[in-house]
């Protein structure tokens, strides 16, 4: 292993080393710094004579003259085993914890390698969660990635944990389950009640954690979510195991991933994101989904804040195109004191035909959000029409349209953070709240399930 | 043979490259991973790499094929599915399992499946290039034509098995015998030859009402479809692929979901042609280069996908391409041009972009194909776009709408109240509607009367939703809130249209006429009894209202219906009116 001593400059979290030879692009080095403390970085780029090095964490204490660097001739690895259940990591995969080290059953590159889209199974196993606007809405199926779009101050934490608690199939029998749990730069008392929770339920005997908080190096950001996938991947393809991924915030992971685009002084994209954060992105996200001939499965909720609420801005932008759907939060709803924000109208999920339907949750499932939702939306406009002309200019089924928008925010969105609903209550009570609403108005359901299932609640 | 002397993301440079074309494929490094030279000084070839360059170091050799990257054509193609550089997934996948690994070489069509070739012509025959030698069932619905690549005299040619690349025959020109197989390559960044070029005038019937009625796309046409995530881009991108009359399908997933892909393959296999009876994969080709897979690659997918149509036009065949997204494309051009180090145009895109697009969807058009015989063939274009934030002030979306005659509006605020297609009918056009005119009269002769009447009414409908939102409804007279009542009817009964829906996820031409002629007539209907002083909330609980909500539910075996309904409307008007 070759160790040099010639660093020529650095800048930012950059050092470029000259004088070097069959130095191998992405390859992982160890600097050792004057003090004699080591810290990791990778080869960003490579040529005959000068390689230069990022460093993971701060240059703060490198120097020109006494900086060894030592190239390690490998990319970046992560030595998996199912030891790792139950432990708590840093952003770079160390222990955090006071445990032993991991024993590797493998080492695993940790950029992982695309799925072959045609080996991918398509995703059909429906995840209750136990929220109504998910599961009733915006069903989640194992292999899906579907973000919660939020806002700084809205409880997406405590929606997140209240999915992996809640969080279970219909069909499973003997099968083991993980939650992998990457923090990204998120502040402690975040990291804490994640932790708090996952011990509180039991789940952390079940949970790789990996924690990169507001204070660690930003430039760690862009390896911890990629361990946690790695993990991920080795648990569910190898180990058989159905593995939900939180990432939070992937915010962070963009500010990091901007940080050194602007080090590496890169022709920036949109409002300073590289150009290339589409693609950057797409290799988190797409590490989701179901493999033919493998029984476990990688299901990714990743959360990101958007900044000042906007739903345009790149990283939710970007984030929108790769992933199959997402639930947005609202702050409005969270003014009203509603738990959970979900706001209903411009959250998706992409794969939610697969996963409902007759024989998977119930035949009048698809009618029912459909007609959920276009009895809101329509309310919803109501509203602001309302408030310029006045109740009283509205028809009598525009009023009854006002009504149901209000019912429904207080009873179908609004649940408590332990209120586990089954996916027949959810039905059930969207039945319940479209019986305010005329039969005629009801084109979205079929005829005949009205009959069977909407009948009981309307007054004759 | 040279050597590499820089690696920085896909983009690499490697020196000692004599004699080296721009746009050749090289092998990388000792793993040889594909690549391909985009810019040479002196004897320093700077190589788009179609894999992931992690791990290469400098002084690894590279080599030159000194042949530009080209796909391969024969029989095969059909319900395949390749990467952006026609590497067969399916294959990939048997060898290497679910990963993909680098450095992969297989060869894009079957080396080893034996074809029955039926041979058209004879020995002696006099033959052009482009002329049909033989034929090949591909699969149950579509035959493979195989194409003389010369002009001569046959010298031998004979029916039996082959594979691709047995030899079948072949042709004299006088100064050279050229043998044939059943396949051959051809560049992808050059477009095929062709006879001549025609205007469209034929639609493309796409079972998705709002095209087929309002906004049609004609064989050889091009259409562009922007919108916002979760509009629905993809959905009518499937749809179209479904759906579309044409014998053949190019399906490009340029830099999306692998999940969708995945649907496509489970999807398409299990979904028959409403034509041919047999599965839509029998017409189908699929190119998919998801998100995470090399960007580079991502970057040719779109030119290996319009070749592969380009040859099946040639064949005498109608093509419909979709791609999804052109966006992801443009921004592979983007992301390698950044690489380069090139003098960025509008938002970072190279300055080449707007030259690119349109060079793409020029490929598209109705032509007659060479040789003898008249033999027409088209391919249409329909591309998707992914303008950031939904807003189309970008470049992509402006120089898209350039050169596309088709725009379909997608828009958020109706795919949030799930109304789909969510395609806005006011900001949508067509250029094409004049062109097809005299076609539709294959339908009915009133088609166009109808399709003015019912857009005029749905812009009455915007200017009177001004007016409600500053006063109300009942601010309005009866008469203009009838129009309303029936603008609602043109939204919900017939612009809406479920893809999930066993029967409403296609409607014939016929359904459709039948349908809008329907409201139409309720319309007029409607406006006629105002006047003789019929009010308002007695029309509101009629019977045919009902039951035009429920048109799209009658199968197309049962159309006698819907042209029932019409004499059920007067009926139920004329005893309004005589109760007044």
């Amino acid at each position: 292993m070759k160790e040099y001593k010639t660093v020529t400059k650095i800048a930012g979290p950059l050092v470029f080393v000259e004088g070097v030879n069959d130095i191998g692009y992405n390859e992982i080095v160890e600097i050792t710094l004057p003090s004699g403390e080591k810290r990791k970085g990778q080869v960003l780029e490579t040529s005959k004579g000068i390689a230069v090095v990022q460093i993971f964490g701060s240059t703060a204490g490198l120097n020109i003259s006494e900086t060894r660097v030592k190239f390690l001739g490998e990319t970046m690895k992560l030595g998996v085993s199912t030891e790792m259940l139950g432990r708590v990591f840093n952003g770079l995969g160390e222990p955090r914890d006071k445990g032993p080290k991991i024993i590797p059953e493998s080492r695993i590159d940790i950029n992982g390698s695309a799925i072959n889209p045609y080996s991918r199974a398509e995703p059909r196993d429906f995840i209750q969660t136990g929220v109504s606007t998910i599961d009733g809405m915006n069903t989640l199926v194992r292999g899906q990635k579907l973000p919660i779009f939020s806002g700084s101050g809205l409880p997406h934490n405590a929606l997140a944990v209240q999915i992996a608690r809640q969080a279970k199939v219909a069909s499973s029998k003997n099968e083991k389950f993980a939650v992998v749990f990457a923090a990204v730069g998120i502040t402690h008392e975040e990291s804490s009640f994640f932790m708090r929770d996952f011990e509180k339920t039991g789940a952390l005997e079940r949970a790789v954690l990996f924690l990169n908080l507001a204070d660690d190096p930003s430039v760690e950001r862009i390896i911890t979510p990629r361990l946690a996938l790695t993990t991920a991947e080795y648990l569910a393809y190898e180990k058989d195991m159905h593995v939900l991924v939180i990432i939070t915030d992937m915010t962070n992971y963009c500010e990091a991933l901007r940080e050194i685009a602007s080090a590496r002084e890169e022709v920036p994209g949109r409002r300073g994101y590289p150009g290339y954060m589409y693609t950057d992105l797409s290799t988190i996200y797409e590490r989701a989904g179901c493999i033919k001939g493998k029984k476990g499965t990688v299901t990714q909720l990743s959360i990101l804040t958007m900044p000042g609420d906007d739903i345009t801005h790149p990283i939710a932008d970007l984030t929108g195109y790769i992933t199959e759907g997402q639930i947005v939060l609202g702050r409005d709803l969270h003014r009203k004191n509603i738990y959970p924000p979900v706001d209903v109208l411009p959250c998706l999920s992409r794969l939610m035909n697969l996963g409902i339907g007759k024989e998977r949750t119930r035949e009048d499932h698809r009618g029912i959000a459909d007609q959920l939702y276009a009895g809101y939306a329509t309310g919803r406009d109501l509203r602001s029409l309302s408030a310029v002309v006045g109740e009283e200019a509205l028809s009598d089924t525009d009023k009854l349209y006002l009504k149901f928008a209000d019912v429904f925010e207080q009873r179908f969105i609004k649940q408590d953070s332990h209120e586990d609903r089954t996916i027949e209550q959810t039905l059930e009570l969207g039945w319940e709240l479209l019986s305010m609403l005329p039969e005629t108005e009801l084109k979205r359901l079929k005829k005949e399930f009205i009959e069977k299932y909407g009948k009981k609640y309307r007054k004759q | 043979m040279g050597a590499l002397s820089k690696i920085s993301g896909p983009v690499v440079v490697a020196s000692g490259m004599k004699g080296a074309k721009m746009y050749d494929v090289v092998k990388v490094g000792t793993e040889r991973l594909v690549g391909e030279i985009i810019r040479l000084v002196g004897e320093q070839a700077t190589i788009q790499v179609y894999e992931d360059t992690a791990g290469l170091k400098p002084g690894e050799p590279v080599e030159s094929t000194g042949e530009p990257l080209s796909v391969e054509l024969g029989p095969g193609l059909l319900q395949s599915i390749y990467d952006g550089i026609q590497r067969p997934l399916d294959g990939i996948a048997n060898k290497h399992g679910a990963f993909i690994p680098r450095g992969v070489a297989l060869p894009p069509l079957d080396r080893k499946k034996k074809w029955e070739f039926k041979a058209k012509m004879k020995k002696g025959d006099k033959v052009h290039a482009g002329d049909i030698l033989g034929t090949v069932q591909e699969t149950d619905v579509v035959e493979h034509r195989i194409l003389a690549q010369h002009s001569g005299t046959i010298s031998s040619i004979s029916s039996g098995k082959y594979t691709v690349t047995e030899n079948v025959g072949s042709i004299d020109d006088g100064k050279k015998k050229h043998d044939f197989c059943l396949m051959h390559r051809h560049f992808v960044r050059s477009p095929r030859p062709y006879a001549q070029k025609f205007d469209p005038n034929i639609p493309l019937v796409t079972g998705q009402r709002i095209v087929d009625m309002f906004f049609p796309i004609a064989k050889g046409g091009t259409a562009c479809i922007p919108g916002p995530f979760g509009s629905g881009k993809t959905v009518t991108q499937h749809q179209f692929a479904k759906w579309s009359d044409t014998q053949i399908v190019v399906y490009i997933g340029c830099g999306e979901r692998g999940n969708e892909m995945a649907e496509v393959l489970t999807e398409f296999p299990h979904l028959e042609d409403p034509k041919t009876k047999k599965p839509l994969m029998m017409r189908t080709v699929l190119i998919a280069n998801t998100s995470n897979m090399p960007v580079a690659a991502r970057e040719a997918s779109v030119y290996t996908g319009i070749t592969i149509a380009e040859y099946y036009r040639d064949m005498g065949y109608d093509v419909s391409l979709m791609a999804d997204s052109t966006s992801r494309w443009a921004e592979a051009m983007r992301e390698i041009g950044g690489r380069l180090e090139e003098m960025p145009g509008e938002e970072g895109y190279p300055a080449y972009l707007a030259r690119r697009l349109a060079e793409f969807y020029e490929r598209a058009g109705r032509i007659q194909c060479l040789g003898s015989g008249d033999r027409k063939g088209s391919v249409t274009i329909i591309g998707a776009v992914s303008p950031p934030g939904g807003d189309i002030n970008e470049p992509v979306s402006q120089n898209t709408l350039r050169v596309t005659k088709v725009f379909l509006a997608l828009d958020a605020s109706l795919a949030q109240r799930r109304h789909f297609p969510a395609f806005h009918w006011l900001r949508s056009y067509s250029l094409y509607t004049d062109t097809l005119d005299s076609w539709y009269a294959n339908i009915s002769s009133d088609w166009t009367t109808l399709r003015v009447q019912a857009m005029t009414l749905l812009q009455k409908e915007a200017e009177l939703q001004e007016i409600v939102q500053l006063v109300g409804p009942d601010a309005l007279p009866e008469k203009e809130q009838a129009i309303l009542a029936v603008t609602k009817m043109i939204r919900e009964d017939f612009l809406q249209q479920s893809a999930f829906h066993d029967i409403d996820t296609y409607s014939s031409m016929k359904k459709q006429y039948l349908m809008l002629r329907n409201i139409l007539k309720y319309y007029e209907r409607a406006i006629a009894s105002v006047d003789l002083g019929v009010q308002l909330k007695h029309m509101s609980n009629m019977k045919v209202k009902e039951k035009i909500g429920r048109m799209k539910e009658v199968p197309e075996k049962d159309l006698k219906h819907l042209e029932d309904l019409a004499g059920e409307i007067e009926g139920e008007f004329d005893s309004l009116v005589r109760k007044q």
